[in-house]
């Protein structure tokens, strides 16, 4: 999995510019993904890519699309030294994986692998490890499910309804 | 034992709750998705708890968002939901959250919108949310939270002239960063605060959020009941925190030492004097948004335009925040302070709060504003910059030109 590095506080609107608000379609919001940051970004991204950040991000706007355009641009988890609250509910609420490590050493381009069972993030091209707490049972649970529609559908059939 | 926050989610600092949500509120631009997910989820909603407010890109900037407006109006009449606000009726949606008396103290609100923490102003403990999850709750009637731990910030004396609560919150989110409160809720106190009109508490609370926060409470007082009089849906219980409640920290500011401020691109922990800015240039006033679009905001701005005319070489654009206030404006005679100072005014929308529309940046243009974000682009040409400011501050620099501390014009 490759590795794209960004720094602290990274904004929604670095993420998906407002005005790419109209439409919901991930695929769609993704072809404008870090359109004014690293107008590369969406060109260039590959399935399974990951993202390290730094502090703060996803702060901003509430919108859902900007973890919707990641996973829209085929990002399979994002990385940050701490996440803005309202980015990180709406990554685990449609199943986009989100790890808060300081992993500063990852550079820009590093192949990685995640080990989730035991909380470990491997950077191969340097040889350096970095590990991490898991998520609290409840938001594992849900994005284990695949997120919260299919967690709540689960929770409708498990009571019988 | 227990802060605002802790009573109204009724749980512990750091426990993970499921609770019965009072509101939960969605806009042109979020409603959508979260209707897809009520449409998947085959649940009939709890139409009551509903609000639905076209603010965004409306009137429609383009195609595309004339689609998204229709999707919006159709969902609402799909579901017959009661509580909908279509342009000319409504305004921006915290606006409309609050005039229409959905707002009230003790109440938990949700909204599919970062600035939903306004109404903290109110002592509610609202906070934004995504679309999936405003859909889950239109559903179920609730939601799952992390009761957060809580920082108390006291603010005591009185304020200079010129100095409103946009300058206390940026001062404050100046000093603790913009991740100062991640995770966290702000209490505000002291007596510079029980002195603070409610258009100025609903301005700070409004920008919690700029420092990460998840909610930012006013513990509710008098101003807040009067307001509140003959206007609220429904009954409300104040909540206050208990005297020996436990804080993760405790912030003190004199407010004498507090400035009209300007936040500078690109953050709005980037302050600095107003006074101390009066080398840079700008193209563009706006007055407006959730933050300070109010009828209080427009007579500071108007009390300084009244008679004068706004600098050739700046665009001055004003958005009052909803109709009603646009309405108090034309009563007042604003509206035509406004136009004979040569501002452009229109009715209520965020557009160019959030580089929508009607207000767009060139590349390289300066804007001095009353809104509540000036990262890289946001409100237009990613080579554009946004100056935050009060609405005093953005007036006074209209007329000059250049970022102006307003008691240079006494």
């Amino acid at each position: 999995m490759r590795v794209w590095k960004f720094g602290d506080d990274i904004d929604t609107d670095q993420i998906i510019p407002a005005e790419y608000l109209t439409t919901g379609d991930a695929a769609e919001l993704a072809r404008h993904a870090f359109a004014k940051l690293r107008p590369e970004f969406s060109r260039e991204v590959k399935k399974g890519d990951v993202i390290v950040a730094g502090a703060n991000f996803g702060c901003g706007s509430s919108r859902e699309h900007a973890p919707r355009a990641l996973m829209g641009a085929g990002i399979s988890c994002v990385i940050a030294k701490s996440f803005a609250r309202i980015f990180f509910r709406n990554a685990i609420n449609i199943g986009l994986r989100v790890i808060e490590a300081d992993a500063r050493n990852i550079e820009e381009g590093d192949e990685v692998e995640i080990d989730f069972e035991r909380g470990v993030i491997r950077d191969l091209t340097r040889g350096e490890e970095y590990s991490f707490k898991p998520l609290p049972e409840f938001m594992q649970k849900l994005l284990d499910s695949g997120g919260l529609i299919a967690y709540i559908k689960n929770a409708k059939s498990d009571s019988g309804r | 034992m227990a802060t605002i926050a802790e009573k109204i989610l009724e749980g512990e600092t750091g426990e993970i709750v499921e609770r019965e949500v009072d509101y939960i509120m969605v806009n042109d631009i979020t409603g959508v998705p979260a209707f897809e997910v009520l449409d998947e989820l085959g649940e009939e909603p709890k139409r009551e708890k509903i609000v639905v407010v076209q603010d965004h890109y409306v009137p429609n900037k383009d195609i595309a968002s004339a689609e998204q407006a229709k999707a919006l109006r159709n969902y609402a009449r799909r579901y017959r939901i009661p509580h909908y606000y279509e342009i000319g009726r409504g305004g921006i949606c915290h606006q409309v959250m609050i005039e229409e008396g959905f707002v009230a103290p003790g109440r938990l609100i949700i909204g599919a919108d970062s600035h939903t923490c306004s109404y903290g102003a109110f002592g509610a403990f609202s906070t934004g949310v995504g679309s999936t999850e405003a859909g889950a709750a239109m559903a179920t009637g609730r939601l799952w939270f992390k009761v957060p731990a809580t920082q108390k910030f006291v603010v005591n004396g009185d304020l200079r002239k010129y100095v409103m609560g946009k300058d206390i919150i940026l001062h404050i989110i100046g000093d603790i960063g913009v991740s100062g409160s991640l995770y966290m809720a702000q209490e505000y106190y002291g007596s510079t605060i029980d002195n603070l009109s409610l258009t100025d508490r609903i301005t700070m609370a409004n920008m919690a959020v700029e420092a990460g926060a998840k909610a930012g409470i006013v513990p509710p007082d008098e101003t807040v009941f009067s307001f509140l009089r003959n206007r609220v849906r429904g009954n409300y219980k104040p909540v206050y925190a208990d005297e020996d409640a436990e804080y993760e920290a405790i912030f003190e500011y004199d407010a004498a030492e507090i400035v009209p401020t300007v936040a500078k691109p690109f953050s709005p922990a980037n302050i600095a004097p107003a006074s101390e800015l009066d080398n840079v240039l700008i193209d563009q006033a706006y007055l407006g948004s959730c933050t300070n679009g109010r009828i209080e905001d427009l007579r500071v701005a108007a009390a300084l335009l009244n008679g004068k005319k706004v600098n050739p070489d700046v665009r001055m654009i004003v958005v009052p925040a909803s109709e009603r206030v646009l309405k108090q404006a034309l009563d007042e005679g604003l509206v035509r302070i406004f136009v004979d100072a040569g501002a452009f005014i229109c009715g209520a929308t965020c557009g160019a709060c959030l580089g929508g529309y009607m207000g767009v940046l060139a590349k390289g243009e300066r804007c001095i504003s009353t809104t509540n974000r000036n990262f890289v682009g946001r409100m237009g040409h990613k080579d554009s910059e946004v100056y935050l400011a009060n609405p005093a501050v953005v007036a006074a620099s209209a007329i000059t030109g250049r970022i102006t501390d307003p008691s240079d014009l006494d």
